[in-house]
């Protein structure tokens, strides 16, 4: 309660709000990809026999950002799904980076330096090459 | 059957996962694999990129209203991700040389051992004897509102903490769960984090950990969008629902029949595996 009139306390919980409108933006950004791009897919697809059974990996294009935005360009509905997909991925790693910038109106720089070190590892896991 | 077939029967199955999983606190992933492999014939690869992506989204989804509260320790959450996410990465490296049957059995172990600890009464004790140098030293100590005024606690044997954090972040890249349960385990039996922080402070980190596998997963070709539309919308829908539902009812009964069906699963998932059917 020490620094309820400081500016620094409302900073922090402007970000807190903020995190949690993120939050829930990412969640429904992607739920509303996903079912439009689902509509658009079992209107093209639904009578097809899915093939899950062998693992063959995702269609060329489903598997990396340039692909996928091109599927989107071009209104293919499992694009669509899969951007919703990524917006979904990216809502965790998002929040990570807000966090490290409500650490910095603190003036924690340990923890923006801590905050750092988890969106490098992620960043280290979506360039590294990593995929085998 | 149909695409269209299979993609609302899976839709009608997430749901009732998202539902149980938020009731039980076990989260949306741990039923999703059991689901797609054994009742869908799904390959375990699909079916590990489909619930890493139901992870993220039960733990996104119920973040924000965690977030408000205040609850969450998000120093604890922040430090412990360093070694969730690095063991995450390990998790989805080492999961391209292992066989998958060997994944269903550890993931059919995991399963029952979180099934147990379910079951084991959550204590929310408070320790507030200052002993730890590093926990001081990183600001880990910290507080949560209550009706009756401000609870402060203190965090014991970080160093342990981490590596047990390490070890579920592994296991939760290489079986694309949350698991929740393993990091539950750590903060509050090694940490002696309070039960209520420590849950939140859990969901927060469930979904930057799959984040973390998520990407290299995308790239290897695991997450399937015709897997994940009814996945990511039934499992959002039923952790919603469940959330609703647990406010209202007593749900002790439920999740003890529940506890029964996933360690029914899991010996499901450790049998086939075994049999190499997996």
């Amino acid at each position: 309660m020490k620094h309820f009139f400081s500016k620094g306390y409302w900073a922090d919980k402007d970000i807190q709000q903020l995190i949690g409108k993120q939050l829930r933006l990412g969640v429904i950004t992607a739920s509303v990809l996903v079912f439009t791009g689902g509509i658009i897919y079992l209107y093209r697809h639904g009578t097809e026999l899915p093939g899950y059974r062998e693992f063959t990996g995702v269609r060329a294009g489903l598997d990396s950002i340039s692909g996928i935005i091109h599927g989107v360009r071009g209104i293919h509905g499992m694009e669509i799904i899969q951007l919703g997909v990524v917006c979904l991925i990216a809502t965790p790693i998002i929040r990570v980076a807000l966090s490290a910038f409500a650490f910095l109106l603190e003036r924690d720089f340990l923890y923006v330096f801590i905050t750092l070190i988890v969106l490098g590892v992620i960043c280290f896991s979506m360039v590294g090459e990593l995929a085998g | 059957m149909t695409i269209l077939a299979f993609t609302l029967i899976l839709l009608l199955g997430a749901f009732t996962a998202g539902m149980l999983g938020s009731l039980t606190g076990l989260g949306g992933g741990v039923v999703i694999i059991p689901l797609l492999t054994l009742v869908f014939h799904v390959d375990i690869r699909y079916a590990i990129g489909t619930a890493l992506i139901a992870s993220i989204a039960t733990s996104s989804g119920s973040a924000a209203a965690y977030v408000k509260e205040g609850i969450t320790n998000i120093r604890i959450g922040m430090f412990l991700e360093i070694a969730t996410t690095t063991g995450a990465v390990i998790g989805a490296l080492v999961a391209v040389f292992m066989p998958t049957n060997i994944v269903a059995i550890i993931f059919g172990c995991v399963l029952i051992f979180s099934a147990i600890l379910s079951f084991k009464p959550k204590a929310n004790t408070v320790v507030n004897n200052d002993t730890s140098e590093l926990a001081r030293k990183l600001h880990l100590n910290g507080s949560y509102p209550t009706p009756d005024g401000k609870v402060t606690y203190t965090v014991h044997r970080v160093a342990g903490g981490y590596f047990m954090m390490m070890f579920a972040g592994i296991m939760s890249g290489l079986l694309g769960i949350g698991s929740g349960a393993l990091k539950v385990l750590a903060m509050d039996n090694i940490m002696r984090i309070p039960f209520k922080v420590s849950t939140t402070t859990s969901n927060f980190m469930i979904g930057v950990t799959a984040a973390a596998s998520a990407v290299v997963y995308l790239q290897r070709g695991y997450i399937s969008p015709g897997l994940c539309l009814p996945v990511v919308l039934g499992v959002l829908a039923g952790a919603l629902g469940g959330s609703k539902l647990l406010v209202r009812a007593n749900v002790t009964k439920l999740r003890i029949v529940f506890s029964v069906v996933i360690a029914f699963l899991a010996i499901q998932m450790i049998y086939n595996g075994y049999t190499g059917k997996l």
